[in-house]
């Protein structure tokens, strides 16, 4: 007799043709080279987020939104709820994990040069897909409604306020009004569970799909001769073997440093001492401080914002300009632009840590 | 072609009539569907209660050298009474990036956590990131009672 799972992918074959992708699949290869292990970011991201929807659901089962509902709420489930503590722990680990692993996997995408043609497409959703992560980071930091949040909310969107001409604008849009109030935080209780997961899964899947048409791109420097593994099973494994770990060293983080829920936000106490944004956002925060309140006649922050935003566009554009890689030589400039923002992000990141 | 308006050259019109037609049809759809959903994004103004003075305390109750955050129908105020005994106020919110400010006795400052601007207890910015003094209010004392009103 035949087994029981043979027989249940023999219905759905027989109907939906499982053969074809079947054989597909079995097709892939993954170049084996010195620089392999950057493959695995990509899925460790991945499995990052599939913690975060998984986690982001349960916590939506308990969590209130509101100004007398949301503090109280994450009170709840860290301390009645059972494994409240552990699954809201996991989430805020997670999360910061998550902005890591991407971090690294887009920088370790960007010095391969994998983005060049005919990857552009996967680059621009993979970096739209880091913006919103960013903005996942920020719209969820809000939700427990304590202090740091409070103030962390109000100056990031003042700084979005800032922008020249639609800077006002933007501001009133993410507030939900001219400050940050219960209207705020049910604006960002939108976006996070709603909006960004929406927009992210549509990317996610652009972003996937491509990966598995185009197959992995190799090192320019790699010759034609390069050994390869099997996607199915090969690296699959090592891909699980690795999120297991993953999973484990989250859990670890979770239990042994379990995330502080803080003070209540309170419109009309002082913002703490000590206040600092997220870990991600120090290197901006850091580069404003030492921008002088004044250059020539524009503000420093403005000026600042600016020069990110278009940092920031020029980086998600660099398949486009990379004329170097383009012709099949290599592009030196760009290694050492990346190499400078490297250094410049985890230097600031560091001082901003310190001060 | 002689002829320009034989049967091909009405064809070409007719067809243009509807590419424009539909054309400007799905244009004006489209922003029949946007337009609510646009209005829908921006907040509505909040019918703000117009305040124009706040009793906060008594006299005796606020110390030499102190400083609290008062509500201002819903803005922040702080109010110091400075080591010599006179009151001050302020708007506390930082005119910098929108935090609220503290009064730091050990400094003799009004301090902002949040990117260590400072203001002196005239409101001036003296240090750090702001880029213009605190608003002033005015402090009225009516018998024992403190009485914080908007400067006119």
């Amino acid at each position: 007799m035949t087994p029981l799972w043979k027989r249940l992918y023999d219905w759905v074959d027989e109907r939906v043709e499982l053969g074809g992708l079947v054989e597909y699949m079995g097709k892939k290869y993954v170049p084996v080279h010195s620089h392999s292990v950057w493959y695995y970011f990509g899925g460790v991201s991945l499995f990052l987020f599939i913690i975060q929807v998984t986690t982001g659901i349960l916590l939506l089962l308990y969590y209130k939104s509101g100004e007398e509902l949301a503090f109280e709420s994450v009170q709840f489930i860290t301390s009645k709820v059972r494994f409240g503590w552990l699954i809201r722990s996991v989430h805020s680990w997670a999360a910061n994990l998550f902005i890591l692993a991407a971090f690294i996997h887009m920088f370790s995408v960007y010095f391969t040069r994998a983005y060049r043609k005919p990857r552009e497409i996967t680059w621009i959703t993979g970096m739209l897909m880091f913006f919103l992560a960013l903005f996942f980071g920020f719209s969820g930091y809000l939700l427990p409604w304590n202090e740091l949040a409070f103030f962390a909310t109000k100056v990031g969107t003042d700084i979005a306020g800032v922008i020249p001409v639609v800077g006002k604008s933007v501001m009133i849009f993410l507030r939900g009004g001219e400050d940050v109030t219960g209207a705020t935080l049910s604006r960002m209780f939108g976006f996070h569970i709603a909006i960004l997961p929406g927009l992210f899964t549509v990317c996610l899947g652009i972003h996937l799909l491509l990966v598995q048409r185009q197959g992995m791109s190799e090192p320019e420097e790699s010759g034609h001769d390069v050994k390869t593994m099997p996607f199915f099973p090969n690296f699959l494994l090592r891909d699980l073997l690795l999120w297991l770990i993953v999973l484990n060293v989250v859990a670890i983080l979770a239990v042994l440093f379990p995330w502080e829920l803080g003070q209540k936000a309170d419109a009309f106490a002082p913002a703490p001492a000590g206040i600092k944004p997220e870990w991600y956002f120090l290197f901006m925060f850091q580069t404003l401080k030492y921008i002088p309140a004044k250059i020539l006649f524009i503000d420093g922050e403005v000026l600042g914002i600016l020069v990110f935003s278009a940092a920031g566009l020029l980086w998600t554009l660099v398949p486009f300009w990379d004329r170097e890689t383009k012709r099949g030589r290599r592009a030196r400039f760009l290694t050492y632009v990346g190499i400078v923002a490297v250094v410049f992000i985890i230097s600031l990141t560091i001082v901003g840590w310190l001060s | 072609m002689v002829n320009e308006a034989g049967p091909a050259g009405q064809k070409e019109n007719r067809r243009d009539f509807l590419k424009y037609f539909l054309g400007g049809g799905l244009v004006a759809w489209l922003g029949a569907v946007l337009y609510p959903i646009v209005a829908f994004l921006i907040p509505p103004k909040e019918g703000e209660v117009e305040v124009t003075s706040v009793k906060v305390g008594k006299v005796g109750e606020v110390e030499k050298d102190s400083g609290t955050i008062v509500r201002f129908g819903n803005k922040p105020v702080i109010l110091i009474r400075n080591p010599s005994g006179e009151f001050v106020a302020f708007s506390a919110t930082c005119t910098h990036l929108d935090c609220t400010v503290q009064y730091r006795k050990d400094l003799g400052v009004i301090w902002c956590a949040c990117h260590n601007g400072q203001y002196d207890l005239m409101g001036q910015n003296i240090a750090g990131p702001p880029p213009r003094p605190l608003d002033e209010y005015r402090v009225i004392i009516q018998g024992e009672d403190v009485l914080i009103s908007k400067k006119v």
